[in-house]
């Protein structure tokens, strides 16, 4: 089997997660740039974490033979301090990096105007860099919160299919299902969305375009639940395609939308020539 | 100066003849540009010059195999000087650092670049501490540093192949030579294996070794 994880804040997770992770069938994951649980200060913040998500992550994923991607952005709740703004400026030479397979994650939070400018701001970065966007949906007003984002990405220049609007769930799943974005479900031990909903949620409105992540960090969270979803799908009568499908070649091909999407990943050889890695083609 | 013949340095024909061979046509192409663009407006317009742009996305375009060789190039092209090759490593991914090392002895002569190298030896990342170690380093890092260069190495398991001018500078190095020892004692105590590199650095360090080349 296997396994993408396509959220998940490896940054915040140890050498035995990506351990397990690797040993539970994950190959490839996509780490988003997100809030660190302590807020920052200033945009040096932002830029030495960027760094590291093009840097030591994928280096430490790769010793665990996953493939590492990230996406980058301000993220919705510091775009509310005026102090972290001006990593908008920054964010463009970055987004040219290899590894960057989308802008992310942007979208809502408390819904501010502050929210609104860096959202539509980013949503041209990305169709600047050709990138696809990944949009969280916020925790709380979590529906009117989904409105105002599929309303920001139709007034935005990018196209609804080049986006994935991210923690869905019961409430949400049938207008974003509706709008043609990727619909993505992050699976929590016990809040955002669990393997049993999840599972029913496939059996109600089908596989296509479905990612399901762990959205796993620094709180309760778990880093092999894309596993625990794959686990249940067979269980309940869903075929090792379908599995496949979701936690595989789904987030394959949204990511795969930057063009930058590179599977193949062998642990780090220390010769001169370093790059021991194939391009992927999967 | 033997370093030329070092597997840790290949040149820059060397480096040509590789992405010369890439098996995909469009690749090749995109190398050409790139290089040619580099050649011909090495300056800055605007805030990122356009060979930057292409230093970024070389592993997209010619795939990782062959990405070290199209950036080690592509800054040759552009005569990239210190401060360029400071600005590209501080502002780039892992992939971009580790050319920027690489293109240090064929672009910077004197020691001016050695935070590059000394930034990139401070690092646990086994692909940046393999290419800081190559000519410049040989060249430049003075002895403490490049001792503590070569333990790191044995370390972190970068093969001591990568050590650029190796034989020279560790030849009859009693410092070095203590510095492995003590290293061994300490793995043998934790009944740990000594890296298989270290008797070889430890044989050229010895007073008893002859210069060979």
């Amino acid at each position: 089997m296997r396994l993408f994880d396509p959220h998940i804040h490896m940054t915040s997770r140890t050498t035995d997660d990506y351990q397990a992770m690797r040993a539970a069938g994950i190959r490839a994951l996509v780490e988003p740039s997100f809030w660190l649980g302590q807020p920052r200060t200033s945009p040096a913040s932002f830029l030495d974490y960027f760094d590291s998500l093009l840097g030591w992550e994928p280096f430490r994923a790769a010793q665990h033979g996953i493939a590492h991607h990230c996406t980058l952005a301000l993220n919705p709740k510091e775009a509310n301090d005026p102090r972290c703004a001006a990593v908008l400026d920054e964010l463009p030479r970055y987004l040219v990096k290899d590894q960057v397979v989308a802008v992310g994650e942007i979208g809502y939070d408390s819904m501010t105007p502050a929210e609104d400018k860096a959202l539509a701001a980013q949503l041209q970065l990305a169709t600047d860099h050709g990138l696809p966007a990944l949009v969280h949906t916020p925790h709380r007003d979590k529906l009117a919160g989904l409105r105002r984002t599929l309303d920001a990405v139709r007034e935005s220049a990018l196209p609804m299919d080049r986006v994935l609007v991210d923690h869905l769930n019961e409430t949400t799943v049938e207008e974003a299902k509706d709008s043609g974005c990727w619909l993505g479900f992050s699976v929590y031990p016990d809040t955002k969305m669990d393997e049993r909903r999840m599972v029913e949620i496939l059996r109600a409105y089908g596989p296509e375009k479905v990612l399901v992540n762990s959205a796993a960090d620094w709180g309760r969270s778990d880093p092999l639940k894309t596993r625990a979803v794959a686990d249940l799908m067979l269980a309940e009568g869903f075929t090792e395609d379908d599995v496949d499908r979701v936690l595989w070649r789904n987030p394959v091909a949204f990511y795969g939308l930057s063009g930058r999407l590179d599977l193949d990943v062998a642990p780090p050889d220390a010769t001169h020539e370093g790059n021991s890695l194939a391009r992927g083609g999967e | 100066m033997t370093h030329s013949t070092d597997a840790a340095a290949p040149s820059l024909d060397a480096l040509r003849d590789h992405l010369d061979a890439h098996p995909d046509p469009a690749a090749r192409e995109w190398c050409r540009q790139a290089l040619a663009e580099a050649a011909d407006h090495p300056g800055g317009h605007g805030p990122i010059t356009a060979w930057e742009l292409r230093l970024a996305e070389a592993g997209r375009r010619c795939g990782s195999r062959h990405a070290d060789a199209a950036r080690v190039l592509i800054l040759h092209a552009a005569h990239a000087g210190t401060a360029a090759l400071t600005r590209v490593y501080r502002q780039g991914t892992a992939a971009e650092r580790r050319a920027v090392l690489l293109a240090l002895p064929h672009l910077v002569s004197g020691p001016d670049a050695l935070p590059l190298v000394e930034d990139a030896l401070r690092t646990n990342d086994t692909r940046l501490i393999a290419a800081a170690v190559g000519p410049y380093a040989a060249r430049h890092l003075d002895a403490h540093s490049w001792r503590h260069a070569v333990l790191k190495c044995l370390f972190t398991g970068v093969p001591v192949d990568a050590v650029a001018g190796l034989a020279q500078r560790a030849h009859a190095d009693a410092e070095l030579a203590r510095m492995l020892t003590d290293f061994a004692a300490e793995r043998t105590a934790a009944d740990r294996p000594v890296p298989s590199g270290l008797y070889r650095v430890l044989a050229l360090a010895g007073p008893e070794t002859r210069k060979e080349s």
